[in-house]
């Protein structure tokens, strides 16, 4: 996997996904096409969406409805009592807190020290970069779950790190995606620049921090979503190095909810559905807040061989 | 040292000497990246070393501190792997994972993403709809999809006397499509804003000609936009094979512990049983070490075959 080839998927600018393309061809598109198209794009997102609205509707429902009735909101049935019911099992702020210190965690050491790596890659020669950078490409091709064993070996048995939040951070401590992404966007500001740097006598850090850093701020927000969804979301890791359920990620309490003792309660799925909603919430609020910087170009270009 | 020197070229020409070449012209990069490199071995390199060793050898979980033999076992535990009917079985499920989600993540992904492409209006609205599955934890999703599934659910009282019976989730012919319906729809809008990039590069000239030749919507979309697209349909295909061989969460939780009775078991859900809950963490390593390779010989096959095309 050359440099070149992975660079190549990276050469479009991330708004220019969202601009609206008027191609003269799109112009002479046939009405009934256009209409065909929309018909498409609409049947699709409501594929996509309904789920999520059920689970909105259905954690708020005192009682359970899987009619097709029960798809809309019955006012009088309306109750948080389903939230409280997961708080009262689960310890719902704990969980939290947990999650949180897990993504803090690794967001803060991917962008320390991926700045500091794409940075160098990008920028700098040395020995052993172009290694350094292969080995950044190839490790996207081997699944984190392939590992597991090892890891949970090293981790939770060698190092003694299982029910601590060091020994969950650690296999997902520097986002590699973002290690790349950070390395594209060094790689356009122009040499001019670090040329000029170098010229007024700034040491490679200080060019960094108040020169290059503030130019790759979209990078900054890009790999910052991109890898809070990571340890958020993460179910596999965190679930087998955590047993003491106050050190357990929402993820992986709610799954353990589902699989054990959802069944012990009045309504299951209305508990389940609240536990989902909270689960579900900060990350689709993040990306609605910021889905322009959150773009396939980013996240795909990493595996592009 | 080399750092200060002002231009590229003198540069070059001052940190011309032997340290240079031994470390670079800018050995600070070293320093920079080596918090990485360091990740990379403790966290990848190593583990992946340890993976082969122990799949080579005897290994069990002892007590702490407790220091037991380890010897060589040969292929010993490759053979054992391999003839247990249910890591095959594993394997099977995801070729029909594979068969599955392959091509429906690449047909729906690329019509959809065409789709968007030509619509003016709300272009936002359906990227945020279409990647909100995506964003959200395979956990929260299950959830909902329980609810929707489940022998009393919304889907059945739908169907009516149409549901099938044993219902989706819990019917061992189900089960397995299932996973794979789940998983193209919470992948699916990274793969259509994957297409609309790649969309971008193809030339318009070409849709242009098209016309002109009086092609249809239909003669364009096959004879421009998926031959202009295959270097990113290779990228989507490989992608899906690995989301393919690393399925864990969904049988785990969305049929139950890859139920019904092994209907819908994965190589992960195989490695987590064996080797975490019964103590086969050398066999577990098999398993990981074979399906890894199994992934890197598709990736390689992925390239030639893209690479293959483009010239």
């Amino acid at each position: 996997m050359t440099g070149q080839a992975v660079s190549a998927g990276t050469g479009l600018e991330p708004a220019e996904v969202g601009r609206p393309i008027s191609g003269g061809s799109m112009r002479r598109t046939k009405p009934i096409g256009r209409w065909a198209g929309i018909t498409l794009l609409l049947i699709a997102a409501l594929a996509f969406l309904f789920p999520f609205y059920y689970m909105v509707v259905g954690s708020f429902q005192k009682t359970p409805d899987t009619t097709i009735a029960g798809a809309f909101p019955r006012f009088g049935d309306l109750s948080l009592s389903n939230y409280t019911a997961i708080n009262s099992r689960l310890d719902i702020p704990q969980a939290l807190l947990s999650s949180g210190i897990f993504t803090g965690g690794v967001l803060l050491c991917t962008v320390v020290f991926g700045v500091l790596a794409g940075y160098a890659l990008a920028r700098l020669h040395f020995r052993g970069r172009g290694l350094v950078f292969s080995a950044l490409v190839l490790i996207q091709v081997v699944p984190f779950q392939l590992l597991m064993i090892p890891l949970y070996v090293l981790i939770a048995r060698d190092y003694g790190l299982s029910d601590s939040y060091l020994g969950m951070i650690l296999p997902f401590a520097i986002n590699s995606t973002a290690v790349f992404i950070f390395r594209q966007y060094f790689l356009q500001l122009p040499q001019e620049l670090f040329d000029a740097a170098r010229i007024d006598g700034a040491g490679e850090l200080r060019t960094l921090w108040s020169i290059a850093l503030p130019l790759v701020r979209p990078a900054l927000l890009t790999a910052v979503l991109l890898t809070f969804i990571g340890p958020w979301n993460e179910f596999l890791w965190p679930f087998l190095i955590t047993k003491q359920p106050d050190k357990q990620p929402l993820a992986v309490a709610l799954a353990n909810y589902i699989s054990n003792v959802a069944s012990s309660v009045a309504n299951p799925y209305g508990a389940i559905l609240a536990g989902a909603v909270i689960l579900a919430a900060p990350a689709v609020v993040l990306f609605i807040l910021f889905q322009r910087h959150f773009v396939s170009t980013d996240l795909g270009s990493g595996v592009k061989g | 040292m080399s750092t200060i020197a002002p231009t590229t070229q003198s540069r070059q020409r001052s940190a011309g000497g032997l340290m240079a070449k031994v470390v670079g012209r800018q050995p600070i990069g070293l320093l920079l990246s080596a918090p990485y490199v360091v990740f990379l071995a403790v966290v990848f390199a190593f583990p992946l070393g340890f993976a082969v060793w122990m799949s080579f050898h005897k290994f069990r979980f002892t007590a702490p501190g407790v220091k037991v033999a380890t010897p060589g076992v040969g292929l010993d535990n490759y053979k054992s792997v391999l003839t247990d009917p249910d890591v095959l079985d594993s394997f099977r499920h995801v070729g029909v994972f594979i068969l599955i989600n392959v091509p429906l993540t690449v047909i729906l992904s690329l019509v959809l993403a065409t789709a968007l492409n030509k619509a003016i209006r709300a272009r936002a609205f359906f990227r945020v709809a279409f990647y909100v599955p995506y964003v959200t934890a395979s956990v929260a999703v299950v959830g909902v999809w329980l609810f929707l599934f489940n022998s009393h659910g919304l889907v059945n009282s739908i169907l009516g006397p149409l549901a099938p019976d044993p219902s989706w989730l819990v019917s061992s012919f189900w089960a397995m499509p299932m996973i794979a319906f789940f998983v193209t729809w919470k992948q699916l809008g990274f793969f259509i804003l994957l297409y609309l990039a790649a969309l971008q590069s193809v030339p318009k000239e070409l849709y242009e000609s098209a016309s002109t030749d009086g092609a249809g919507a239909w003669k364009s979309f096959w004879s421009v936009t998926v031959p202009g697209v295959r270097p990113a349909t290779g990228l989507v295909v490989l992608l899906a094979i690995i989301t393919g061989a690393n399925l864990f969460t969904e049988p785990y939780l969305l049929t139950g512990g890859g139920g019904p009775d092994g209907a819908s078991t994965s190589p992960v859900l195989l490695i987590y049983q064996k080797g975490i809950l019964q103590n086969h963490p050398d066999q577990a390593a098999a398993i990981g070490v074979i399906l890894m390779v199994l992934v890197l010989i598709i990736a390689g096959i992925n390239r030639f075959l893209t690479e293959r095309g483009n010239r």
